[in-house]
Parts: C-alpha cells; structure tokens; sequence
C-alpha cells in the first residue's frame, strides 16, 4: 500500500467535536421522525470545524472530478458512481465518528472511503485496478475495504450492506464497547426487504447502529416519488419505534448536529437511528448514465443554491474567518495530494497474474 | 430472414408475444426507461406502465408477486438485469415458483420468464459478472434457456414465454450487439435440442452461450489443421439435447465441454458425465472440461482475462485430445 496521504486530521478532529453526550430530544420523547434538524443547523459548528469541513468536502470533490476525468480517458473501467453533491453528508457524519466506529456503505463509496481517512493513492490506484489499490486491484470502483480505517466495503449489491452494518453493531455490543456503526445506503435501496429485517432485529437488540439514508432522490434513473409508496424516508422505522429524522444533507452544520444526536443516542445503548440526509448526487448514476430522467434546471438549481462546499465557503468568507487566498491554498494542497494519486493511480504496476490465485481457499 | 442484434432479437419477441397475449406483462427495475441495457426500449409506448411495469428495487417481491400473479394465469417477464442480483430472490425461484406444480400435485401452474444476464462484461468485477446457469439446472421444476445467437434469442424468448413451467432465461451481457440472421415469422424454438454450429469427425466441443463464439472461432482455426472439430450449442441446460451429444460422440470418439462458468460442479461436469457413463467404450480419449477456475472475478483486466476460456486454449486442449 502507499504511504498514508498527509489527510490524517479527520479522527482527531472528530474526536474533539464528538461532544459530550447530551441527552436527545428524541430519547425523552421516543417519537420517531423527528425533523428537528432541518433547516435549524446547529451553532455550535466552530470556524475549525467549518474549515476542516471544507478541507475534506473539497477532497472528495477534487477526487471525484479526477475519476471522472480519468474514466473518460479510459484509465479507469467497469462501473465507477460520483459522490460529487452528497459530501456534506459523509464528511459531516464522520466529524462525530470516533476510532473504532464502522462504516459501511454501497457502491458510491469514493466519499465515504476518503472521509475515513483511507490513502486517496490507495482508492485510485484500485480504480485504475493496480496492486496498490485497496483490493489489489481485484475489487475496483465498488470494492474496498480497510480494516485499519474500520471501513467495510464498498458492496455491489443495492441493500446488501445494510444487514451487514447491523452486524457491525452486533459486534460493537457483543464486545461490550460504545463503537458505532455507520450504515450507509440509498433511497431506492430503502425500498429493499432486509432493510426491515434489520431495522427489526437493530430495535430489538438495541444495536449501536446509524441507519444513514442517502436520499439523493433517484434510484439509477427512477425518481423516488416513483418507486416509493411514501417518501419520508425518516418514518420508516416508526414501526419499529426507532427514531428518524430528515437532514438537510447539503448542509454540513445540519448533518453533523443530526448526527452527534444519533451517535449519542446510540452510545448511551438506546438502539438504532435513522438519519435521512436529503442530498443530490449532480453527476448521472455512474459513468455511462446521461441522466436524462432529469432537467438540466434541476441540477443547476442545487449546484447554484444548495452546493455543500460553497456553503461553507460563503460563511466563511462572511465570517472573516478566512480569506480567499487561504482557501485558494487549501484547493491547491487538495489539488496536489489527487493529482499524486492519480500519478500513483497511473505509474504503479499491475497486478501480477499470479494475485490471481491469493486470497481464496484453494 | 431479417439481421438483427441478439439485443433486438429479445425486444421483438417480448412485443409479438405481448401483441398475441394479453396475459403476457413485464416487471423489474427501469423498464419504462426501457431497461438497464434498452432490452425495453420502446415498449412502455406501445403496451402501457401496467404491462411495462417499473419496479422499487425489491428482487424478493418482484419475484414472489410475479410467481403469485402466475398461479393466477398471467405470464410475467421478470427482468432482473444481472444474474448475480437475482440471487435476493433465489427462495422465491427455487422454493416457489420451482415446487409449486410438483407439489400441489398439478393443481398450479407457474407460467414465468426470469431473465437474468450472465457473464464476464468488461471490469463488472465480482458481484456483476457471474455465470450462474449450473445452479437453476441443479433445481427440479426449472428450465434454464442459454441463447448464443439473435435467432435463438428470439425464438427462446418466444417459447419460454409460451411455456407453462417457469423458464430462467439467461442472456449473455456481452452478446447484445451481436448481429446475426433471424427467421421471420412466428419462430418458437423447441427446448432440449442442440443446434450443430459446425460439422466434424475428429471430437465433439460442446458448449452453450457466448462460448459457443469462442468455440467456433477455435473450430476454424484447428480446421486449419487438419482437425475437423463438431461443434454444439445445447441452447436449453434443461431439458438437454443428451441425444445430440451422444450421438456426436459416438461418432467423433472425443468430447471437450467449454463453458465460462466455474468448471467445479459447473454445467458441463454433467455433459461429461453422461458421456462418459454412456459411451465409455467409444471414447478414444478421456472426456475434457475448459471452465473457469474456482476464484471469484476480478476488476483488474490482466486478472480478468486470465479466467476467460480463449480460443487458443481450446483449440490447444482439442489436439491434446486428438493426439491421444
Ligand atoms: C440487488 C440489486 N438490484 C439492482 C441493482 C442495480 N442498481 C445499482 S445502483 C441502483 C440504484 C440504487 O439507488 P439508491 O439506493 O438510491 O442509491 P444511489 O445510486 O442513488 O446512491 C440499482 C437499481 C443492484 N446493484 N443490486
Ligand atoms: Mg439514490
């Protein structure tokens, strides 16, 4: 594996903001579907955080426009999905992360990867199907997985993460310790049958786990008001009793705030939450989508009003807090470490033909 | 005749079998959008949302309820994009739809069409390149259809829609551009007969979807060499042309069963053990199997292509056979 890109600040920092547990509204009210967050961020989102925020949204951003530019040119293949417009949603959730919490997650999993502080040589260079990649080049775009990072794979299979992360949390109470599990899955994923198993089995043994919903309002080419009975996707578990609540996803200071309620909430041992993060993924489905399902207004209506990173750009600015040349310097050091990883991605070996016979039982 | 692509070939017997039965429907994930590969395209016009029919992503259910509105006497096309996807919804196959006949001592019929795409397509790494046929094969109650060709694709199509038992009807993904002849008319194909692709005296490769091509290809180039190779598509894993196969190997006295699948416990070990349990004193080599190794499928291409039967190495493994 590569040497470990100078990203390293995100646990550390996420130690310092996972706040002191505060007792949740929802744990005293025990209503499920709360909407408590949206549209009411919370203030107490320090002017280190908005920049480290910045920083890693920025990251994904520049990693994300990369991969795309390279599949273009035919250095990556197969199946490769953008989280371009869904990072606030990762990069918040992972600010009240702490060592030891898991993450696990779809095929969109860029983001979610580079968020844990996994080396972006290492995720390149698996797009480009190299033995420096997570996998070794065996996985591609939609699996990797770094036990050193607690991240969990990168799955193919729409839904199938989502009892594996309850898993994950079996495991965290089996051990006995407050970790947490970070279960990462998509709108139309939610439409899935073990996503109720789960949401079951999470209450019932009132599992340590984050049901984090990404609703980026699509599924492929499908809009949710398609192939949703009901489309508050933060009521699907009242049955179940497990609290919800709808996040405005583009807001950093929303996901973050939604999410250090949740994770206390799951730490104190109360059970599983949902998280619906209202997003919007600004690129198609994956690389050969052309989005026609969509207008062209409706996307440039979110770039335009909602982007997650010009938010916090914007405050910043408006806050004094920074100034544009700083933040020029932050694009250019991200610039620099996806460029090396596409250096990386491109210069290494690979694999040996022999990689083709490890890691199965013979 | 009229030449058209294998992915064509399929969307016109799904539309002249929807204009001939009303019953006939189709449901799965995009299918207004005319499906993940445009197997659709086209279609939700003619015949409406309630016949085209776009489902949540929920496998399980658009298979049990297909098999439930089966019973009943309509004939749903379940689309489940890739084989591998397929695999939510294995109980409803294989414990439903597969038993129900049997079980209820022939008072239900499931008249059902799964199709589920197979195959290695370029870096689909693991969880979307897998040739499944073996298992639905393994399962009483099943038909497993393995087209190579437009024409077969679309007379399969036609008669495992017609067929009153439920069909797993597995495309080969990198086959949809494949132009070939197709008959005109009304072409329903018969299940269980094998089609000669070519000719030949001196062994019999047997084999079944896109590896008929490579097959064939390999065919030619020992032809070359003075070795004259029988070639049969089997079409349909069950029923299965046994006759076909016996019969050219008795003739030829070598049998090389090629398939993408894993080779372990793969389609062909059962070809070569009927073989071999019927013709043991006709054979003038011990019978061959070309599969892929039993390792999952890797993104990177240099992994990838290593598990691909080539040509060469079927024609190699045909002299071996020869020169015995
Ligand atoms: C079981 C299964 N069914 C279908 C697919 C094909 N597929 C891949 S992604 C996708 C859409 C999923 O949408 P969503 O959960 O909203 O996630 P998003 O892509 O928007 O992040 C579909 C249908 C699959 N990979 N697995
Ligand atoms: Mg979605």
């Amino acid at each position: 594996m590569a040497a470990r890109a100078k990203s390293g600040t995100r646990r550390a920092s996420a130690a310092k903001s996972g706040s002191k547990p505060k007792s949740p509204a929802a744990a005293k009210s025990r209503a499920p579907a709360k909407k408590s967050s949206r549209g009411s961020p919370a203030t107490d989102f320090s002017q280190d955080q908005e920049l480290e925020a910045y920083r890693e949204m920025l990251l994904i951003r520049r990693f994300e426009e990369k991969a795309g530019q390279m599949y273009g040119m035919g250095l990556i293949g197969g199946f490769c999905h953008l989280y371009i417009g869904q990072e606030a949603v990762v990069v918040g959730m992972q600010m009240v992360a702490k060592d030891g919490d898991q993450v696990i997650t779809g095929y969109r999993d860029h983001g979610h990867m580079l968020a844990c502080g996994m080396d972006p040589k290492g995720v390149m260079a698996e797009l480009t199907g190299r033995r420096g990649g997570y996998s070794k080049g065996k996985g591609g775009s939609m699996h990797m997985f770094s036990v050193e990072k607690g991240f969990f794979g990168g799955h193919g299979i729409v839904g199938g993460q989502v009892s594996l992360g309850t898993g994950l949390a079996f495991a965290n109470k089996y051990r006995g310790n407050d970790n947490i599990s970070f279960t990462y899955f998509g709108d139309g994923a939610s439409n899935q049958g073990q996503v109720y198993e789960s949401f079951n089995m999470a209450k019932l043994w009132k599992l340590p786990v984050i049901y984090v919903i990404e609703n980026n309002k699509y599924g492929m080419g499908t809009s949710i008001s398609r192939s949703s009975a009901t489309t508050d996707l933060s009521h699907r578990g009242a049955s179940f009793d497990i609290p919800g609540e709808q996040v405005d996803g583009m807001d950093v200071r929303a996901v973050h705030a939604a999410g250090d309620k949740a994770a206390a909430w799951c730490r104190e041992g109360n059970g599983p939450y949902i998280l619906e993060m209202l997003t919007y993924r600004y690129r198609g489905h994956s690389m050969s989508d052309p989005a026609k399902y969509r207008s062209k207004e409706e996307v440039q209506k979110m770039r335009q009003e909602h982007d997650p990173i010009e938010q916090v750009k914007a405050r910043l600015l408006e806050a004094h807090a920074t100034d544009e040349d700083a933040l020029k310097d932050i694009d250019r050091k991200v610039r620099s470490i996806v460029n090396e990883a596409a250096e990386f991605a491109q210069t290494d070996p690979e694999p040996d033909p022999s990689e083709l016979w490890t890691d199965i039982l013979r | 005749m009229a030449v058209m692509t294998y992915i064509d070939a399929s969307r016109q017997a799904v539309a002249e079998e929807m204009r001939r039965d009303p019953m006939v429907w189709a449901v799965g994930e995009d299918l207004g959008r005319g499906g993940v590969f445009g197997q659709y395209k086209g279609l939700v016009d003619e015949f409406g949302p309630d016949r085209i029919s776009d489902a949540p992503i929920s496998e399980s259910c658009i298979m049990g309820a297909a098999v439930g509105a089966a019973m009943t006497g309509t004939r749903p096309i379940v689309e489940m994009r890739f084989s591998d996807f397929a695999l939510c919804a294995v109980d409803e196959l294989v414990n439903q739809a597969a038993k129900a006949r049997y079980m209820f001592g022939g008072q239900t019929r499931v008249p059902l069409v799964v199709r589920e795409p197979i195959g290695m397509w370029r870096s689909s790494a693991a969880q979307h390149s897998q040739s499944l046929e073996a298992w639905y094969a393994h399962i009483p109650g099943l038909v497993v259809a393995v087209p190579s060709t437009p024409a077969d694709n679309r007379a399969l199509l036609k008669a495992a829609i017609r067929c009153d038992d439920p069909v797993v009807f597995m495309e080969h993904k990198n086959l949809w551009a494949l132009g070939g002849d197709v008959p005109d008319g009304d072409d329903v194909a018969e299940f269980g007969k094998a089609r000669a692709v070519r000719e030949g005296k001196d062994l019999t490769i047997v084999s079944w979807s896109a590896a008929v091509h490579t097959a064939t290809e390999a065919a030619t180039t020992l032809a070359g060499e003075g070795i004259e190779a029988e070639v049969l598509d089997l079409r349909t894993l069950w029923p299965w042309d046994k006759d076909a196969v016996l019969a050219s190997v008795e003739r030829t006295g070598r049998l090389l069963v090629v398939q993408e699948a894993v080779s372990v416990a793969g389609f062909g070990a059962e070809v070569a053990a009927t073989v071999a349990e019927n013709l043991h004193p006709a054979l003038k080599a011990p019978v061959k199997r070309l599969g892929a190794p039993r390792i999952p499928i890797s993104y990177a291409p240099v992994l990838e292509d290593q598990v691909r039967i080539t040509a060469d190495a079927i024609a190699a493994a045909a002299r071996g056979l020869v020169k015995t």
